[in-house]
């Protein structure tokens, strides 16, 4: 049996917020309080100054095991994850074999257990191969365990196909997480379309590419009743679709990705591979707009959307490097730091980050709650430091924050009451 | 820049490398226009050779395939006394496994002087050149720069219309992929000319307009008072990418001919970069009429264009003859 006393008891799902103890074991989370006396027989990690929350529930990380492991494993990513106080990993499925049978799914989540440091949940392709044209068995991938359904960064262009994949879901009730992207329309663009593009000689990717794609899904849930999930938006005009589908009462919700809350279409200049993202980085005024939809709870989630990509990947002209972008290490400490750079409300941050997560995909996570397993963060949310891709645990080291001054550090993780990284700085 | 001897130190060439007409200043772009014009007088004489290069080693790295571009250089650094080598990497050929990053480091390693780079893609040269130790001079990256293609048209209007100062410059065509046009707008307002771009939308988008230029559709419009009409080559993908639906609508609608050639200024010149697609985006007479077309000046003045380049890329070597070298 472990404690942790004298910190700041902090979880968004019951909205506490103060100074106290947790006592877990292994089983999960025994008492929680501001009047909790820890037993005398608890080994105790003393929270002085740090704050305790719900362990991070990263709703987008693309691992590259298997099939490229040279990218990321298993275990390499989950390092990175209890590095950065995640505590479950939920798996993009487009990996080599693509996620789209129980057998893999299985397979998966025994992997994972055998090798991974942090909780694993891999998601399923909505259809077969992620190619958008044959819908996947929901029913058998669910009870293998996926978590929810997506083509990965693969968009499903037929509407017919999306139409049916979402009926079926609803059957299930289970969560369809889309890369709301027209591709016909981003052709072959390589970032936000606009002047900056135009001086560069680069193709553009226009809003409406994404605007389009949202609004169509939007009609389709609409049509079906499914659970929707965009998985990344990255535009003020998105933001705008999302909230009129809230105001309607369907269920849609979103994300965002970190680096989308840290990062704009400036950081591209000089053609800087590490910030070629999918979708792109847009404007100084989307970035505001974004940061304002976490702080008034239209963004529900914030992800990593970590993406390895080898060295090779990204050291090609712009337009030739792959998109993408570790994350899932710095993805607390890219939220802190729109916390203290910005005020946004640490307990939007943090239930963006954990508590909806959990919520949106059924897992007993993201709440300081009796009986759930005990996978916390015990945080010192002040401490600032440099993001340098050299000291991250990821095998991949495109960090487009690289080089970023960012605040707020893990002291410990905790997954099933177990100390799974300790930081001793 | 006359009488101003005391000053020379700051005039030259400053930089290592020419990637781009970004971050020339004037005075750089007069410095090559000035180097060039001695050029055109050399290039014109029985005995065309100097040794200003002599002992160099240039390597004309083509990952797209150029016969033009590619012969003006190589002919520009053998004027020179240059040795030239021609590589030709059509991006179909490159082994897949050789990234350009390790092409760059294994021509580096036989020690050139000069590295005169064609890739298809934007950023690609200025990549290359962080990789290497010689001079890289971009012959066209991508839709980003030809740095050499403004030179060479700089110094074309400015021996046919003496200046460039208060000149208005007409660009038509396929705008957005050209990197001829990107060059060309940033050097004619880096000199005090005014920059007016035509074409459909497709390939004219709005975003031009940031670049401070003056944006039409139409060429009645578009060519209005203009000493210069500089027409752009049409690729024949464009139709299947939906840019435009036929080769003979387009050249109804843009394509140079004389009737459209009124709405410029009486004493408008034509200009193409080559190679023209006739009765496409120019009218095949017009092309080839000497009181109008400018264009066979353009392919004189892009030799001696690229002997002046060299020649200030040279000097900027760590061994070169303005270091203390013996070149």
């Amino acid at each position: 049996m472990r404690a942790i006393t004298n910190t700041r008891l902090f979880d968004p799902a019951s909205g506490l917020d103060e100074i106290g103890a947790i006592v877990f074991n292994d089983e999960g989370i025994i008492a929680c309080g501001s009047d909790i006396r820890p037993p005398s027989d608890a080994s105790i990690i003393d929270g002085t100054g740090l704050v305790t929350t719900p362990g991070l529930v990263d709703m987008q990380v693309f691992i590259g095991e298997p099939g490229e492991e040279y990218r990321e494993t298993l275990a390499t990513a989950s390092q990175a994850a209890a590095a950065g106080g995640v505590t479950t990993m939920i798996m993009m499925p487009d990996t080599q074999p693509v996620i789209d049978d129980a057998a893999l799914v299985d397979y998966i989540s025994r992997r994972a257990r055998g090798t991974a440091l942090v909780n694993v949940h891999p998601m399923a392709g909505i259809t077969k191969g992620l190619n958008g044209e044959m819908m996947n068995e929901f029913g058998l991938l669910h009870e293998a365990g996926a978590v929810a359904f997506t083509d990965g960064s693969r968009s499903v262009m037929n509407a017919r196909i999306m139409q049916k994949a979402m009926s079926y879901a609803a059957n299930f009730n289970a969560l369809i997480m889309h890369h709301a992207i027209d591709t016909n329309l981003v052709g072959d663009g390589v970032m936000n379309e606009g002047e900056l593009a135009i001086r560069l000689g680069l193709s553009g990717i226009a809003v409406i590419a994404e605007t389009i794609m949202i609004e169509r899904d939007i009609r389709l849930v609409e049509a079906t009743g499914a659970r929707y999930h965009v998985a990344q938006i990255s535009s003020r005009e998105s933001i705008d679709i999302i909230r009129q589908a809230k105001d309607k009462g369907l269920p849609v919700t979103c994300g965002v990705s970190a680096n989308h809350l840290m990062l704009n279409q400036n950081d591209v200049e000089n053609y800087r591979t590490f910030a070629k993202l999918m979708p792109p980085l847009r404007t100084e005024e989307d970035r505001q707009a974004l940061i304002e939809a976490i702080a008034d709870g239209t963004i529900d989630v914030i992800v990593s959307g970590h993406n390895p990509q080898g060295e090779d990947a990204k050291r090609r002209p712009f337009g030739e490097a792959e998109f993408g972008s570790i994350g899932v290490e710095t993805l607390l400490a890219a939220g802190l730091t729109l916390h203290h750079e910005i005020e946004v409300p640490l307990t939007r941050l943090i239930a963006a980050m954990s508590t909806t997560p959990a919520k949106l995909l059924g897992l007993s996570a993201g709440a300081l709650t009796i009986g759930h397993p005990a996978d916390l963060a015990l945080i010192d949310i002040d401490a600032p430091w440099i993001v340098d891709a050299d000291n991250l645990h990821s095998r991949s080291r495109n960090a487009a924050i690289e080089g970023r001054k960012v605040q707020g550090k893990v002291m410990k993780t905790i997954v099933s009451g177990k100390i799974v990284c300790e930081n001793n700085d | 820049m006359t009488g101003t001897s005391e000053l020379s130190a700051f005039e030259g060439f400053l930089s290592r490398h020419l990637i781009g007409i970004q971050g020339l200043s004037p005075l750089e772009i007069n410095y090559l226009l000035n180097l060039a014009d001695d050029y055109v007088e050399l290039n014109r004489r029985a005995d065309k050779k100097n040794d200003i290069l002599r002992g160099r080693t240039q390597i004309n790295l083509f990952f797209e395939s150029s016969t033009r571009t590619q012969s003006s250089f190589e002919l520009a650094g053998k004027r020179l006394g240059a040795d030239v080598m021609n590589m030709n990497l059509s991006t179909s050929s490159i082994n897949k496994g050789e990234t350009l990053v390790d092409t760059a480091v294994t021509l580096n390693a036989m020690n050139p002087d000069l590295l005169v780079v064609r890739h298809g893609s934007s950023g690609a040269v200025s990549l290359l050149s962080q990789k290497v130790s010689c001079a890289v001079l971009n012959a066209g990256d991508g839709s980003h720069e030809h740095p050499t293609q403004a030179l060479l048209d700089a110094l074309t209007i400015r021996r046919a219309k003496g200046k460039l100062q208060g000149l208005r410059v007409a660009i038509c065509g396929d705008i957005v992929h050209s990197r001829v046009a990107r060059s060309n707008i940033l050097l004619l307002q880096a000199m005090g000319a005014t920059v007016n771009l035509v074409g459909p939308r497709t390939m004219l988008p709005k975003s031009f307009e940031g670049l401070g230029v003056h944006c039409f559709h139409d060429m009645q419009s578009g060519l209005e008072g203009c000493d210069i009409v500089m027409m752009l080559r049409i690729q024949n993908e464009r139709m299947d990418s939906a840019y435009i639906p036929s080769l003979r609508e387009y050249f109804h609608l843009y394509g140079l001919d004389y009737e459209k050639l009124k709405f410029a200024k009486q004493d408008a010149l034509v200009m193409h970069p080559g190679p023209m697609n006739r009765g496409v985006e120019i009218d095949s007479i017009l092309a080839d009429d000497p009181e109008k077309s400018l264009i066979a000046e353009q392919v004189e003045m892009g030799v001696a264009v690229r002997m002046a380049v060299l020649e200030a890329l040279a000097k900027n070597l760590p061994n070169g003859s303005e270091n203390g070298g013996t070149a």
